[in-house]
């Protein structure tokens, strides 16, 4: 049908609509460019005064974020080698002489582990409380699905008081088994009730027929709900490795050394020097960039991921 | 009753044969499988809280040896007659609501104009929302370098829209323009956010509605005050809630931006809160702190909940 | 392909670094703020490694995030340091809450002196309580705040002759903070080289510690004192004396007439950063920047100067930077960690620290002849050394340096009151915390 409908919007309304639109998403990605422009500029550009807009492209910052560099002196002049690498000769250009890896692909490596390891535990036994839920007569069902929420909405840093301290007890503090455990649990709350709307939604008869052909629970359970189900399990997933990954006040309280992930870790990047920028927007960006990736993948289902569920587009 | 599967399953099936479908009860299998999250979070979150609570009666310090004493309510009261958790509450206070503000008014406006449903309007969305998605941590700390009068963009930005000479003010700097400086990487964050929500909204209601005005010959003004807002006004007053909630417990972004600086102007109760308990290590002091705003987001949040019930049901 | 073999090589590193700390135990883990001197160190310990055979790891942490994670590490029993070069401020609490181990046996055992170092180094490093022979820290890194300033902006004639004018008297190194305020005035927005630059970069940092660390150096000059020295724990009128606010007024007149706009919130990393990029004529700064200036390519060399933080009506203090190495009583490997001290605290290896670009506490090593005309800033630093002066070293440090944050800075960068209120309310903040510890 071609004719006229009073909700479609004239294309004069559309035109300016479009504009404004794109002219918001212009602005709102320019922080986002400027991280990543920064990354391959020099240190100096990346602190020049005024701000740069035009610079020669320079892999300094990424050089800086993964190694440590140590200033050349004058004795030690004459006993270096000639640069054997790209790198070596960007950091022998900037006066200094690589002395050995920096932490970043340790805190990348520990953001993986954690990350990966919370999500699974808490799509693992979220999915089996939201099939539970989904499906049986549960005792105070609506309380304890309320209860489960409710864990989302105290502070982290009043949280992690008592955590402290039971962690120190059992030294979890600063460990990957601590941190996981602790996600699982927040993610938690929102796998429930994610998995529980998606787990809703698959009609009953395939259940019943897979009963009826003589399934047990159990087997209904993974072989015909499990499938259904799958993109629903997936999408949840990356919700809940987002929030681990992006995730700063339970790690920069409860981690130190070995289980630090990447966020507490950016904003301490520093140089030889003062803070280096480029190497801080070098490790933004490589951090970034995953999730910008997922946030892509997962544009059907976002609404449904940030509002717990409440909003089903 | 005749929604649940097993029954209906139940009545269709002979019961030897009932008896083994079901293999385990189903009450078992329900307990089993709720069993481990309730067991975790009763671990993770409500034995700490109990914890919590316990310590808030004392003056325990998580980094002496001595022992704790009992001092009961001596924490609640110190904590209500300082001054420094009131200006902290106010902070709080002016954060949330023109957080909320702007996230509102920008976050709808957005939504109305994409639904417009201009070419391409899908990709543009994609767009506008990865900002809230990412780290705050990591972009609040990187916001601190736009925001640099000399070397940053956001006041040259400025400079090239307005005239305001860029390195004439600092934005984290000033005791004026801190508090704002937190709202604008708020805003800019989240209003994708209340715009998703908006979004759903104007898209949930039918068609016909406004044919059906258009027939009435209602102008275009009222029926978008008649019908478009009140029909998305539960959708907003979700966003609202889910903003708000995030918002009282703000640490990660401004820690970062402004360190709760100029003096104490941008100190929310969670940096406030993260002293007391991690630099000055007065656990039960803190502890008592937690329970305050425990109470304090409980309340505002389950009060807020009803009228977003009645508003639903209108 | 090359970049993807060093993100491998990286992440293997990383990996297998991981895996040692905590596999083999003849490893040892030094931790530390992330800083020039800390890269210099990693590069001497290869010494100690090559000669003991044992693997050193280094956690390095800035500084602004330092105090905060590693109290926090000692605090929740971590194991993460067997070593840790700890802020000299921790000393007291470290001490009295067990987290280091007393060093003294140990010392005497080893021949070990603290008569070798600087005598301020050894109350400031290694002592608690305060002036009693307990020692549980080697000083490390002598450190302390002075200031460099731009020689070539300073000899240029045309400004010298305006300074002049203006002033009546010279423009050089400041004989008094008085006219280290003039000189910051007359440099604020003046063009130069087709730029505007500014006065003077100092500390203003709110988070951690900044600002507290800028504001002694005026506050000591102008009369302010920690306690009475006759009654420990009496502040009324020493803290808040007619001097320590006429020295936070000077530090606020500082701020507002002779510092880069939006310089709100910085510390040693900002206000190099400003030197550096040429904003500012003269810098405040801990002296371990000072290579790093002197070998900087834009106003290294003849370029920059060194001086001492200059006298004020009360007299000429420093705040004293630096730190000592300790044992952390949670070590498992005890023996290692006091193997490390022991060869750290050779009189060779000292004079290889500061060549490498330590800053050795030794006095052998900064008193040897020559030592002061060999680069042009260890004569600053001798003169800054001899001058030093420490915030508390109490238990209780952290919570006393809060309130010394929030009330400074609300009164020097966001205005807040009067530079008597702001003091009076550090009384009774400060009193407060010593009635909670018992001390009063």
């Amino acid at each position: 049908m071609s004719g006229f409908s009073v909700t479609e919007p004239s294309k004069r309304q559309k035109w300016f609509a479009g504009i404004l639109v794109i002219t918001y998403a212009m602005v709102t990605l320019m922080p986002l460019l400027w991280i990543i422009a920064t990354g391959f500029k020099s240190p100096e550009d990346a602190i020049s005064y005024p701000p740069k807009v035009i610079f020669e492209p320079s892999l300094e910052g990424y050089v800086n974020l993964f190694t440590t560099r140590t200033r050349v002196t004058t004795s030690m002049e004459e006993t270096l080698l000639p640069p054997e690498t790209w790198y070596d000769e960007i950091a022998r250009d900037s006066g200094t002489v690589i002395s050995g890896p920096t932490r970043y692909g340790q805190r990348f490596t520990n953001s993986v582990i954690i990350g990966f390891g919370s999500t699974f535990f808490s799509i693992f036994f979220g999915t089996l409380a939201a099939y539970a839920f989904s499906r049986f007569r549960v005792p105070i069902k609506e309380d304890l699905l309320f209860f489960i929420l409710s864990t989302r909405m105290m502070p982290p840093i009043a949280v992690a008081i008592p955590i402290f301290l039971m962690f120190r007890q059992l030294g979890l503090n600063d460990t990957h088994l601590g941190m996981i455990l602790l996600y699982t649990a927040v993610n938690l709350s929102l796998s429930v009730w994610l998995l529980k709307g998606f787990i809703d939604e698959i009609p009953l008869e395939y259940e019943e027929a897979a009963l009826i052909d003589g399934y047990t629970r159990f087997q209904a359970f993974y072989k015909v709900v499990l499938p259904q189900a799958a993109t629903g399990i997936a999408s949840t997933a990356i919700f809940c490795l987002i929030f681990a990954w992006n995730e700063y006040a339970f790690a920069v309280l409860l981690t130190s050394g070995s289980a630090q992930t990447a966020p507490p870790f950016i904003p301490t990047i520093i140089g030889v020097g003062g803070q280096d920028w480029p190497a801080v927007a070098a490790g933004a960006t490589i951090f970034l960039i995953p999730v910008m990736i997922f946030t892509i993948l997962l544009r059907k289902h976002l609404l449904r991921g940030i509002t717990f569920g409440a909003v089903r587009k | 009753m005749s929604g649940n599967p097993i029954d209906r399953v139940a009545e269709a099936t002979p019961p030897t044969f009932a008896s083994r479908v079901r293999g385990l009860s189903d009450r078992t299998i329900a307990w089993l499988f709720v069993g481990p999250s309730i067991v975790l979070l009763l671990a993770v979150n409500i034995f700490p809280l109990i914890w919590t609570i316990n310590l808030s009666f004392t003056n325990f310090k998580a980094n002496r040896l001595r022992d704790a004493e009992y001092i009961w309510f001596q924490n609640y009261q110190r904590i209500l007659t300082d001054t420094g958790t009131w200006e902290s509450m106010q902070a709080t206070a002016h954060f949330l609501f023109w957080t909320i503000f702007f996230q509102v008014l920008i976050g709808f406006a957005l939504a109305y104009l994409i639904n417009k449903k201009f070419k391409g309007n899908d990709m543009w969305t994609t767009i506008i929302v990865l900002p809230m998605m990412l780290s705050p941590a990591v972009v609040g700390n990187f916001w601190t370098f736009l925001y640099q009068p000399q070397i940053g963009l956001f006041n040259y930005v400025v400079e090239f829209l307005t005239g305001i000479e860029a390195s004439s003010f600092s934005m984290i700097g000033s005791v004026n323009l801190a508090p704002w400086s937190i709202v604008i990487v708020d805003t800019w964050m989240w209003t994708p956010f209340v715009m998703l929500i908006c979004l759903a909204g104007l898209r949930s209601i039918p068609d016909s509605i406004y044919e059906a005005a258009e027939c009435d010959r209602a102008s275009k003004w009222r029926q978008f005050w008649t019908l478009t807002i009140p029909m998305v006004l539960p959708f907003l007053m979700l966003a609202v809630l889910f903003r708000g909630i995030e918002n009282f417990k703000m640490f990660d972004l401004v820690v970062q931006l402004t360190g709760g600086g100029p003096g104490s102007i941008t100190t929310l109760t969670s940096i406030d809160l993260k002293r007391e308990a991690f630099e000055k290590w007065r656990t039960g002091y803190a502890s008592a702190y937690a329970v305050i705003l425990f109470v304090t987001v409980f309340g505002l949040a389950s009060i807020y909940v009803k009228a977003l019930n009645k508003v639903k049901e209108r | 392909m090359k970049a993807s073999k060093l993100l491998m090589a990286t992440a293997l590193t990383a990996v297998t670094a991981a895996g040692a700390s905590s596999a083999s135990a003849e490893s040892l883990t030094l931790c530390w703020a992330a800083w020039d001197p800390a890269n210099a160190l990693v590069e001497l310990s290869k010494d100690f490694e090559a000669e003991s055979g044992i693997d050193m790891e280094f956690e390095f942490v800035p500084w602004p995030n330092f105090a905060d994670r590693m109290l926090n590490e000692l605090n929740s029993g971590g194991k993460l340091c067997d070593l840790l070069i700890g802020d000299s401020q921790w000393i007291g609490g470290a001490a009295e809450n067990g987290n280091y181990v007393k060093l003294n046996d140990f010392f005497d055992a080893e021949g070990i002196t603290m008569d070798d170092f600087i005598p301020a180094t050894v109350t400031g490093y290694a002592e608690w309580p305060k002036g009693t022979p307990n020692y549980w820290a080697l000083p490390a890194y002598a450190d302390v705040v002075g200031w460099t300033y731009r020689r070539d902006w300073f000899e240029n004639a045309d400004l010298q002759a305006e300074f002049k004018g203006k002033y009546g008297y010279d423009l050089g190194v400041p004989a008094s903070l008085d006219i280290l305020k003039d000189i910051a005035e007359f440099f604020q927005g003046r063009e130069i080289d087709g730029k505007t630059v500014y006065g003077a970069a100092i500390y203003t940092e709110r988070g951690s510690e900044g600002i507290t660390m800028g504001v002694t150096n005026a506050l000591y000059n102008y009369g302010f004192e920690y306690q009475n020295p006759d009654k420990p724990y009496d502040l009324e009128g020493y803290v808040n004396s007619e001097g320590a606010v006429a020295g936070l007024e000077f530090y606020k007149d500082l701020y507002d007439a002779g510092t880069p706009p939006g310089s709100s919130n910085w510390y040693m990393g900002d206000t190099i950063d400003a030197y550096k990029s040429g904003q500012v004529a003269l810098q405040m700064n801990f002296a371990f920047i000072w290579p790093g200036v002197n070998a900087d390519p834009n106003v290294g060399g003849d370029r920059t100067g060194y001086f001492a933080n200059p006298p004020g009506p009360a007299g000429q203090f420093a705040q004293l930077g630096g730190q000592g190495i300790s044992v952390v009583a949670n070590t498992d490997n005890m023996d290692g960690a006091l193997a490390y001290i022991k060869w750290f605290a050779q009189g060779d290896v000292q004079d290889q620290w500061t060549e490498m670009g330590g800053a050795s506490a030794m006095s052998s090593v900064v008193n040897a002849p020559g030592f002061a005309g060999e680069q042009p800033y260890n004569q600053a630093f001798l003169d800054s050394m001899a001058i030093v002066k420490d915030f508390w070293a109490e238990p209780s440090y952290a919570s006393l340096l809060l309130p010394m944050q929030e009330l400074v800075h609300g009164y020097v960068i966001a205005g807040q009151g009067t530079a008597q209120e702001a003091l009076d309310s550090l009384v009774s903040e400060w009193t407060e915390v010593f009635e909670d510890e018992g001390l009063l």
